[in-house]
């Protein structure tokens, strides 16, 4: 291949495909571009067996390049290259600038090869947790960047918790003006927010936010008075704040404010509402609290509260037009759910989200995994190949119940990373879920899978990602960032 | 999500306000020093009138080196929001403020060594701030106190409070090992890894440079140990003039800079560009085709390790040098028939281990007639019956570490301690407390005994690590190994205190662009801006 001579086709929908889409400049650079440093003659006539030319043909009837990807986009891909969608069209040039390959004098070649090839599970996705420590927005650019790279097509924004509140909303300032880590430098404003959106969208992946209530809600009360449940020592309030009050009517005259904006702000059909780990001792305490469990007849069962809380939000989410996702406990608790919710599953051991997949999908939901994808979680050593070895359809089921496993996430919480540490902890660990993700089920050599992914690793960090080391080895081209 | 993991609030209030008073006195100096007094009267600072200059009285004056560059890179140390650089004069009001430095000898222009003295007294006062130290390596560790003392307002103003300081480290050898064999890492991760070391004073940087993945040293004498055992001739190699940079880097930060060539066994990449230097392992008879550890049994193998280390001795000026003698497999010297030979002829039956000893007598015979003192890894210590040829044993294993430590130390011998501080196991950053309350001494012996115990290393093996995950991994949980090995055990046992104070420090490290990794949730004022 020579650089001068590589040219984009003209198809029907070129000029659409420069003007709006992407620029196909950045796979130019990532195939090319370590060799900028040698001067080329750029009228050198080209060789009798060099590539000159990527075709790429897309032969969707409309042009999407202005909407956004969603879970039933097409993200197949043939050689030579067709593509059904213009999104895709990308992930089909992460495959052919995979291809190319560099010999010692910096040659760059790619082989004949014939590839025809779609995505095994229609939602792979990453959550990143910006509250427990603020991501500047370089750093969240990067790895959709990377994700990119690995074909993951949806970025769970996990952006607020207890810990601070970064998300600057239009209607409530005062919830990042008070509950973020710093006002003005730990936030995101709605450019930045607007400038995640359109940096994944470019790159096919999905925004997906999370506003995690009614637990994990410590930051929302700073900014808004009386959200939160004050929590009693005995007759007296005791100056600190549970979770999100249920009883109260202004409460969900905020929320439909709220999530109102939210179904403005992020255009993706779907919003995760998070629901997890609600503790039930600070409504216990409070008398109000259970003068309305008694009205309402639900004994001591604080679940049948928290039930209470998440039907009317779901009724809420729903009137916005937004589908919803939510984490295992509301579906563990026995609450109403409309059809399509996708439930996610995190908690256990192997056998238990074995067995929740199992109930989750029997009882007719869509679901998606994370247990075995904590990457938050570290050891010593070669964890990826516990990754990668797990498989989420791997539960006693039918077939029909496996249809409904739209996917997985791998998880990096923030309680110990942030920039500092975020993408080697990331990377290449997060790979071995996407091959999982991606490709077909019986691709399970692991020793195949750790040449594979030792080259990918040293790819990414080419292209000027750090992604850390799977064993004692190099890279033609080592890290060059500090 | 954790399971479990709620929220305090008033752990967090009672975080906040020993913050702010930590903030602004001595404890916001990491390693805390061995005494002080601090007081809340608070001069200001400004860039454009304050200056660094010698006493009348110090034997070091203008054109020494270490100080010379020390100055201009604390003056950026300290005026962090400044982009030009040091000693713009402009007509200001300000009063100016001036640090005096008065050294008792001019070792400006040598390294310093295993018995340097790094202490130093610290006065700041009304318009000045007085430095004393024994040498030019203790004013150093006095500099590096003096920029942790300075403190910015919330409008940026710069003050720095009355304080009197006299310091002087716990140990002697205060050590953070790179293996750069098991993967390359560039010079400038190097360089980087020595300013983040200054921060914490450390002063000795143990240079695991070769090993059995990749031999990236690159040899005046055997060019071909590099050119045919490194991950890539070119581009994967420490050329002569990379190991004099990282050298002299060290030397203007008061860093020792102890190279390791370990052997016999852990020498797998030697053997690709010295033939015959390693055993050729048999298989029922006849050679396998794979090798084992360094051939014992030829003389030839004792004439190599003599040149090579007369030339790693005239290339590295630090008095030590690491001989390894590490995890040495005795299978394929067992399957070799000359080997066998050899160990008959000498009388050592079926013992290996005496074959070892052997081994690492001669080597330590050649480097002691080279003028340098060896350390050797424990498992030396170990098989050794004449125990009186070993000068420096590091205790490495895991288990009643304090065990070893005694023993050696019972024996007459010098100890270095890197059992409780293996860095290269990640952990969540919340066990950095595992590497503060470690009790170096805590063993039964003799005054004399414990004088033995030199000091600590911290170990980041490189199997796992390289330029990508390096600094998070290093930084800041080495600092807490920092603070043992400087700072009084007394004053530094309680975890509660240390964790607000090695949080501000950790922040001052970003500050700093070191890409230290966060103790837990929070903020720092300036988040890291890489990726």
């Amino acid at each position: 291949m020579h650089r001068a001579a590589f040219r984009d086709p003209t198809s029907a929908q070129y000029s659409a495909v420069t003007t709006s889409c992407v620029s196909l400049n950045r796979y130019y650079e990532y195939m090319f571009g370590s060799s900028k440093r040698q001067q080329l003659n750029k009228r050198r006539r080209t060789g009798p067996s060099e590539l000159t030319e990527l075709q790429v043909l897309i032969t969707s009837p409309d042009s999407d390049c202005d909407g956004y990807p969603s879970v039933t986009s097409d993200e197949s891909c043939e050689s030579p290259l067709f593509l059904y969608l213009l999104y895709f069209y990308r992930i089909c040039l992460e495959t052919f600038s995979q291809l190319v390959f560099e010999d010692d004098y910096g040659a760059k070649s790619v082989n004949a090869t014939q590839i025809s090839d779609f995505p095994r599970f229609a939602h792979r996705g990453i959550l990143l947790d910006t509250s427990r420590h603020y991501l500047p927005i370089k750093v969240i650019l990067a790895n959709l960047e990377t994700m990119a790279m690995n074909k993951i097509n949806v970025f769970h924004w996990h952006i607020v918790d207890d810990q601070s509140f970064p998300y600057l909303s239009r209607t409530f300032p005062q919830l990042s003006q008070q509950g973020a880590y710093h006002p003005y430098t730990h936030v995101y404003t709605p450019a930045d927010v607007k400038m995640v959106i359109e940096f994944a969208r470019l790159r096919g992946i999905r925004v997906i936010p999370e506003f995690d209530t009614p637990g994990h809600t410590q930051s929302w009360g700073k900014g808004q008075k009386d959200l939160l449940t004050p929590c009693y020592s005995g007759a007296t309030p005791s100056g600190t704040f549970g979770p999100v009050n249920p009883i109260l009517n202004t409460t969900y005259d905020f929320m439909s404010q709220f999530f109102k904006e939210i179904s403005t702000v992020f255009p993706d059909a779907y919003v995760h509402l998070g629901g997890d780990e609600v503790d039930f001792n600070c409504w216990k305490s409070n008398p109000d609290i259970q003068k309305f469990m008694a009205q309402q007849g639900f004994g001591q069962d604080f679940s049948k509260l928290e039930s209470f809380y998440i039907q009317r939000l779901l009724n809420i989410v729903t009137s916005t037009k937004k589908g919803y996702m939510i984490w295992q406990e509301v579906f563990d608790n026995g609450v109403k759910l409309k059809p399509d919710t996708i439930i996610h599953v995190w908690k256990g051991t192997q056998l238990q989200y074995q067995n929740e997949m199992a109930n989750v999908t029997s009882a007719g939901y869509q679901t998606l995994l994370s247990t075995p994808w904590y990457l938050n979680r570290i050891s010593y050593g070669q964890d990826w190949r516990g990754h990668y070895k797990a498989d989420p359809q791997d539960f006693n089921g039918t077939d029909e119940q496996k249809k409904l496993v739209v996917g997985g996430e791998a998880c990096l919480w923030g309680e110990y990373v942030d920039a500092t540490n975020l993408t080697p902890r990331l990377w290449p660990r997060a790979s071995a879920v996407a091959e999982r993700l991606w490709s077909a089920k019986d691709v399970t050599d692991i020793n195949d899978a750790f040449n594979r992914l030792s080259v990918h690793r040293c790819r990414m960090v080419e292209r000027g990602i750090p992604a850390e080391p799977l064993f004692s080895s190099f890279c033609p081209r080592e890290y060059k960032g500090l | 999500m954790h399971k479990g993991l709620q929220t305090h609030p008033n752990f967090y209030f009672l975080l906040l306000s020993i913050l702010q008073v930590g903030l602004n006195t001595v404890e916001a100096v990491w390693p805390l020093p061995q005494t002080f007094i601090s007081s809340s009267e608070q001069y200001r600072l400004n860039p454009q009138t304050f200056y660094f200059g010698y006493g009348m009285q110090s034997a070091a004056q203008p054109g020494c080196t270490v100080l010379d560059s020390a100055f201009k890179r604390y003056f950026s140390l300290i005026f962090l929001d400044l982009t030009s650089g040091y000693g713009a004069l402009r007509f200001s009001v300000d009063k100016p403020f001036s640090v005096e430095i008065s050294v008792d000898r001019d070792d400006c222009d040598g390294y310093p060594s295993e018995d340097s003295s790094e202490k130093y007294n610290l006065t700041v006062s009304a318009g000045r701030a007085s430095l004393n130290a024994q040498t030019v390596w203790g004013a150093l560790r006095g500099l590096e106190s003096f920029s942790q003392l300075v403190y910015q307002d919330d409008f940026g103003s710069y003050f720095v409070n009355k304080t009197e300081i006299e310091d002087f480290p716990r140990f002697q050898f205060r050590a953070i090992l790179l293996d750069t064999s098991r993967h390359y890492l560039p010079v400038q991760t190097i360089l980087k890894t020595l300013d983040a070391m200054a921060y914490s004073k450390f002063n000795v940087f143990h240079w695991h440079i070769v090993d059995d993945p990749s031999f990236p040293y690159q040899s005046r004498t055997f060019p071909d140990l590099s050119a045919k055992g490194a991950f890539h001739p070119m581009t994967h190699i420490y050329t002569q003039s990379d190991v004099r940079r990282v050298i002299s880097h060290g030397r203007l930060r008061g860093i020792r800079i102890l190279p390791e060539f370990d052997s016999p066994g852990h020498t797998k990449s030697w053997g690709k560009g010295q033939s015959d230097l390693l055993t050729p392992c048999y298989n029922g008879g006849i050679p396998s085709g794979t090798f084992g550890p360094i051939n014992p049994a030829l003389p030839s193998t004792y004439t190599f390790m003599a040149t090579l280390f007369k030339e790693v001795s005239s290339v590295f000026p630090d008095s030590y040098i690491h001989l390894g003698g590490d995890e040495v497999d005795f299978t394929c010297w067992r399957s070799n028939p000359d080997v066998r030979a050899f160990m008959q002829a000498m009388g050592f039956g079926g013992d290996f281990t005496k074959l070892e000893a052997f081994y690492m007598e001669n080597i330590m015979n050649i480097t002691s007639a080279l003028n340098k003192t060896s350390i050797v890894w424990q498992d030396v210590f170990d098989y050794h019956e004449r125990r009186s040829s070993l000068s420096v044993v590091e205790v490495w294993k895991e288990g009643c570490y304090l065990c070893e430590v005694r023993r050696v130390a019972k024996a007459g011998l010098k100890v270095i301690l890197a059992s409780p501080w293996y860095l290269d196991q990640p952990g969540p950053s919340h066990n950095w407390a595992r590497y503060y309350t470690v009790w170096p001494l805590a063993f039964k012996g003799t005054e004399e005994q414990k004088k033995l115990v030199i000091g600590g290393e911290v170990c980041m093996w490189g199997e796992y690590v390289d330029a990508t995950n390096l600094m998070p991994r290093l930084w800041p949980r080495a600092s807490a190994a920092a603070e043992r090995l400087w700072s009084d055990e007394q004053q530094t046992s309680n975890v509660d205190k240390a964790f607000p104070r090695l949080q501000e420090f950790r922040c001052k490290l970003l500050r700093r662009g070191i890409q230290a990794e966060p103790l837990y949730v929070g903020h720092c004022k300036h988040e890291y801006q890489g990726i």
